[in-house]
This record gives structure tokens, sequence and C-alpha cells, in this order.
């Protein structure tokens, strides 16, 4: 370098030390608003991102789309090859009322299936099961035998369509009446594609529907993997949540920090099983919250995709690179709604639904604006389907992968949050792992303080919500928005189904199905296995859950709060 | 009767798994001084009622988001009247539509709270009650 060379980087870096030093000053002697400058999270926020905030080592740390460690993405391409599914999850009343709005969903532009289930099938009862009283139907579709299933998927290609089922404890049993339900469609199980969620982990964590004790429900989660593996090799096993536990109250740390914390777990039993761990990866995905706090939020899928690399790549020994990406659902944030001025909420979902975008996801649900109040009305459904229409065609932002490198505070976020990340990771080794941790209730207790927290924050007006403890209108005033009902019919016709198929089928084979998984449970046998064989005989999920139940005894969450 | 300790007990009707807000409104009260028993999930109205029996509270507040409240609610208070609990103070927070709340009102859920509830206006509507209760209690005893 020449001397004039070496004395123009001298003056430059005096000018920015001096321009830093006059800033520092500016700052300090500045009159600041009432405000408490924390993330959603309440993660302490600078006033300014600089380099030096925001060191990262591009090659290791960043890389290149569909490169190693996919902070920027998974698919080279990102959005140009292809953009994000849009997964509406839908399912309320009979499985035909489902039918019906699956059908306007696939009609109206959305490219995958996702089903929500009600109560009763969430946790492994029949609609005329004593404990189903008034829930059959009321949060998601009744489903209680393979007989249910075909008439939920009637009239849809079973070949051509990827269904999402969002089931856990009874994941395996659901699985196998939607093979089941394929086959007597006739198609190959080798054609359908879809995803189980079946993360019971997240479910003792936090959303609370289970049907077994930890160690028979995470058997079962390694039937199903071995099971897919040969038989349904497109389906992708566990989706791996977060979303439940964010919405139980956690902070975006905790939820990428438990989620990959359950998703290493389940790592752990595969191989545990005698699997090859890039036998069953590629197929584990993920599904996470996507909140307010936009680029907290941008900056924890971009760390999810790093974390899980690197884990993946140098603690579990993956040579696949599919086993290396974290391949995500995103939805927007339930808990951030309001029923204050609902329509408001349009607006809300919109922002979550643009950092999911900006953060890389591969699909994404957007929530409707009266789902605090009810069941969301066709009308709100299709707004927000259009939201994401919106995102992917009219606003430009889908033609450059991860736009937001390099940006001195995003990659600080990203850093903070994988550093609060492998801080949990070392503390849940300390209490023994994963099952430890929930049978003491540790896990549960951390999301109940900040779930705690954040209330305490909004009552006190540090943390502001809109038409909530700001820009408050009178209650009364708020126009009333059409309420969505579910019709009680649903469950009496449930149960008149269901008293018909008991009628109709042969007792026999359906006890000596039952038989056959019971001895399964005894002698390790592979439950899916089982249970579509099960399915065609047309064993109800209450009698299959009902053997489970005896064999390996249900799960009793420990009581804090 | 300033120190008597109001006795709460928030239960979780239903197969509904959702208790973020149960267990937030539980840690609540006790900061405010009461005395909490949280039932745990996935309880049966005779499972509450029980439980309410053993525990002799003053309060049953329930909680649910299943949309089974019409069901449910009024078959607590059934189990309760059933175990000579049919005196303690009911209430109950939820995804509740106001037709709902007016329908629960006449069955005995005078005051139901919907989303977006300040916690601390829950507690001070117990107080009040249970204050106006015991005034009553001790000017008719």
């Amino acid at each position: 370098m020449s001397n004039i060379e070496t004395e123009h980087v001298k003056n430059a870096s005096v000018k920015a030390v001096d321009a830093r030093a006059t800033w520092e000053e500016a700052m300090r002697g500045a009159k600041l608003r009432d405000a408490e400058f924390t993330s959603i999270s309440g993660a302490p926020r600078k006033p300014l991102y600089t380099p030096e905030d925001a060191r990262v080592d591009y090659a290791n740390d960043l890389g290149y789309p569909g490169q190693f460690p996919y902070t920027r993405g998974v698919h080279p391409t990102m959005y140009r090859g292809r953009l994000w599914t849009m997964r509406q999850f839908a399912g309320f009343g009979s499985a035909q009322q489902t039918n019906e709005r699956f059908k306007f969903l696939l009609d109206h532009g959305t490219t995958g299936l996702s089903v929500a289930f009600d109560f009763p099938t969430l946790m492994g009862y029949d609609s005329d099961s004593p404990r189903s009283l008034g829930e059959v139907g009321q949060v998601g579709v009744a489903i209680s035998s393979l007989a249910d299933m075909e008439v939920l998927m009637d009239g849809i290609p079973m070949g051509d369509v990827s269904t999402s089922m969002t089931i856990n404890g009874p994941a395996p049993i659901l699985l196998a009446f939607y093979i089941a339900c394929g086959e007597k469609q006739g198609v190959d199980p080798k054609l359908l594609r879809g995803t189980v969620q079946n993360d019971i982990l997240k479910e003792y964590e936090a959303q609370h529907a289970w049907l077994v004790e930890a160690e028979p429900a995470l058997r079962m989660i390694t039937d199903v993997m071995e099971y897919c593996s040969e038989h349904v090799p497109q389906w992708n096993t566990i989706s791996i949540s977060g979303y439940h536990i964010r919405e139980a109250g956690s902070t975006a740390a905790q939820e990428l920090a438990f989620t990959l914390a359950n998703g290493m777990e389940y790592v752990r039993r595969g191989v545990a099983a005698g699997m090859d761990v890039d036998e069953f990866a590629p197929r584990l995905s993920f599904f996470f919250d996507a909140h307010l706090d936009f680029f907290e939020e941008i900056a924890k899928f971009r760390a999810a995709r790093r974390i899980w690399a690197r884990k993946m790549r140098d603690e579990f020994g993956a040579k696949n690179p599919k086993s290396w990406m974290i391949r995500f659902h995103t939805q927007t944030a339930g808990v951030s709604l309001t029923a204050q001025q609902p329509e408001n909420n349009i607006v809300r979902t919109a922002v979550e639904a643009l950092a999911a975008v900006l953060g890389g996801t591969q699909s994404l649900h957007t929530n409707s604006m009266d789902e605090t109040l009810a069941l969301p009305t066709e009308k709100s459904v299709k707004i927000a389907l259009r939201t994401q229409q919106i995102l992917a065609e009219e606003i430009e932002v889908t033609h450059v992968a991860d736009p937001l490198a390099g940006s001195y505070f995003v990659e600080a976020e990203t850093n903070r949050l994988e550093e609060e990340a492998e801080a949990y990771f070392a503390e849940i080794d300390r209490r023994g792992g994963v099952v430890p941790s929930i049978h003491s209730g540790y896990i549960q207790r951390e999301i109940h303080h900040s779930a705690v927290i954040y209330q305490r924050a909004v009552e006190k007006g540090t943390k502001k919500v809109v038409g909530v403890n700001q820009h408050v209108e009178d209650v009364d005033a708020a126009p009333e928005i059409e309420i969505h009902r579910i019709d009680p019919a649903v469950e009496s016709e449930q149960r008149e189904r269901l008293a018909a198929l008991r009628a109709k089928r042969d007792d026999a084979v359906v006890r000596s199905e039952l038989d056959a998984i019971r001895s399964a449970c005894k002698d390790g046998g592979n439950l899916l296995e089982r249970f579509v064989s099960a399915a065609h005989a047309y064993c109800t999920l209450g009698e299959i859950a009902e053997v489970l139940r005896e064999e390996f005894g249900e799960f009793h969450e420990p009581s804090i709060f | 009767m300033a120190d008597r300790k109001i006795r709460v007990l928030v239960a979780k009707p239903g197969l509904d798994g959702h208790d973020r807000g149960a267990k937030t409104i539980a840690a609540v009260l006790r900061d405010n001084g009461m005395e909490v028993i949280y039932t745990g999930l996935h309880q049966t109205p005779e499972m509450i009622a029980e439980t309410a029996l053993q525990e002799d509270v003053d309060v049953v507040g329930l909680s649910i988001l299943s949309g089974a409240h019409m069901t449910l609610f009024p078959r607590v208070k059934a189990a309760l009247e059933e175990r000579g609990m049919g005196h303690v103070l009911l209430t109950g927070g939820g995804i509740i539509s106001k037709e709902d709340m007016a329908s629960l009102a006449d069955v005995g859920f005078v005051k139901l709270f919907g989303p977006g509830t300040r916690t601390d206006d829950i507690a001070e509507w117990i107080q009040t009650a249970m204050e106006a209760r015991w005034k009553n209690e001790e000017v008719s005893g």
C-alpha cells in the first residue's frame, strides 16, 4: 500500500471512531420515548447494530442457499424455483363438512391439505365415548375409523394431493387410516405424500394431547419411521413442532431450543432403534410459529437451519445433505390475534406471514381474523389465503434468497438465538435429557414463566397491543362478526354412524386384530403395520387406543403453575 | 374476615389441552393472596366436583377453549350440586360467545370472561363477589 493509501485508511478509521463517539454522545443526551426497548420475547435491543455486533464468518456461518449450513435457505433457487406451499389448516364438524371445505380450498388455489381433528380424535377417543361429550367436531373433524377417513377424502385424488395431519398421540393410528383409505382408492402407499405431526414430546411440553407414557410413545414413533421408510417413502413421518410451545407462551429462543432438542431426541431414538441416521433424517420436518416480532422471527428461522445442519453433520454424523436440512412449515401466531377489533388481525397475520417468507419457510398457514372468537368463516379463510397470494405474487419479495442476510441486526439476532438455544441444550443435557426434563416439569415451567411475564407486561402496558391496551374502543360499539357454529347434530350423527359401523363389521376379525396389536405391544412387532391391518377391519380409533392405554399406561402430567 | 383466604379451584373440563390461560390465571390469583388449586388437564365434570368437595373451595373457575362449554359447564354445576357444593361461586373463561355467556348465566355462571380480559380484573371480580357473600353470611348468620 502506498503512503497515501495508508493515510487514507487511517483517516477513515479515525473518522469512524469519531463518528461512533459523536453518535453515542447524541444518544446519551437525547430524550427517548418512554418505552421498553426489548423484543416481544423480552430480549434487550440496542438502538443500533454495527459490524461489531454481527460477527459472521461468511463461509462457515452463512454460505449459499442449498449449501451447508443452510442459513440462507434449503434450496439453491429458493422462491424462484418454487413458491412455498399455501397450506391452510382446516377441519370441523363431520368428515363430510370438512371434505367440502377441502374442496373449497382446493378450488381457491390452496396447494396442500391440512387436517385439524377434534379433541376426542386427538386424545384417542371415539365420537361415542362418554369422554367425548360436547366435543365432537368442535375444533376439528371427528375421525373414529377408516369409514370416516373415506368420507373425508372422498373425491380427492390421494395420489395427487399432499396432506398434513395434525395429530400426535394417536398419529400412527390416523396414519394407518390414511394409508388404508389410499389403498381403497387404489393408490399405492408409495405414492402418498404428506406429513403426520406425530411429535409427542411437545405434547407433554405444551399442547397436551397425549395417549400413553413417553417411552412407549417414542417407540411408536420409531415404528412409524421404520415402516414408512420401506412402505410410504414420500411421507414425512414427523413434524417437530415449535408452534405449540410458542403458543403456550414461550419466548422465541425457547421455541427454537425446545423444538430442536426434541428433534435431536427423535434422532437419538431412531439411531438407538438400529436405523442409520440418513435412512430417516431426510423425512423429518419441522413446524414453527411466526410471531409479531418481525426481525426476531426471521432470525429464528435462519438460526434453526444453521443449528440443525451443524448438529446433524457434526454430532450425529449424518452424511446425506438432506439430513442436514431443516425443512419447515410455518403458521402465523394464533396468540397474537385479538378478540377486540378483530379486523386488525388481518394486518398482524400479514406481517407475521412476511417474516415467515423472508425467513425462507417451505409452507405456510395464515390465520383468519376471527379465530379468537370461533372457527373461521369461509370469508375470513379466503382473506387469509389471499394474504399469502399477495405476498407471493404482488410485492416482489420472492426474487432474492434470504434477503436480510448481512443486516447487522438480523445477523446479531441470529447469533443471539443460536447462543440461547445452545445454553438450553446444555441445561437439558445436565438434567438428563428431554424426557427427564418433561417428567420433572422443567420445560413446562420455563414456558409457563415466560407466558406469565408476557401477560404481566401487556397488563402493565409495557408491551403494547392495539385494541387491548392501546387505542381501545368501547366493546359494545364493536361490529358483530359472523360466528361459525358447529351444529350439535354432528355429534348425534357421528354416534349413529359408529353404531351402524359396529353392527355391520365382522366382530371376530375386529377382535383378532386388536389381539394382534396387544401382542405387538408386548413383543415389539411394528405397531403401524398392525394398525393398517386393523384399519381395514374397521377397528375404531378408540378401540385401538384403549389397547395401547392398557398395555402402555397413560401419561400423568406434573401439575405446575 | 380480613384474614380469611379465598379458596379457588381452577379447572380444565373436557379434552382440550390449552392451559396457558388457566395456569396464568392460577398464578395471578395466587399472587393476589388466594389459595389456588389447579386440577390439571382433561377433567370430567365429576372429577372437578369431587376435587371441589375434597378441597372445600369457595370458587370454581373453569377454563375451556374447545367449544364444549354448553355441554360441560351445566354438568359441572349439576355435579357440584349432587355433592352438596351448589353454593360455590362459579365463573370461567375461554372462547365463549356473548349469547352462550347469557345462557350460561341462567345456570349459575353469572360472570364469564372472554379473550383479552385483564387477569387482575378477574381477581378483583372474585374478591368483590366473595366479600359480598361473606358479608351476607355474617348478616344472616
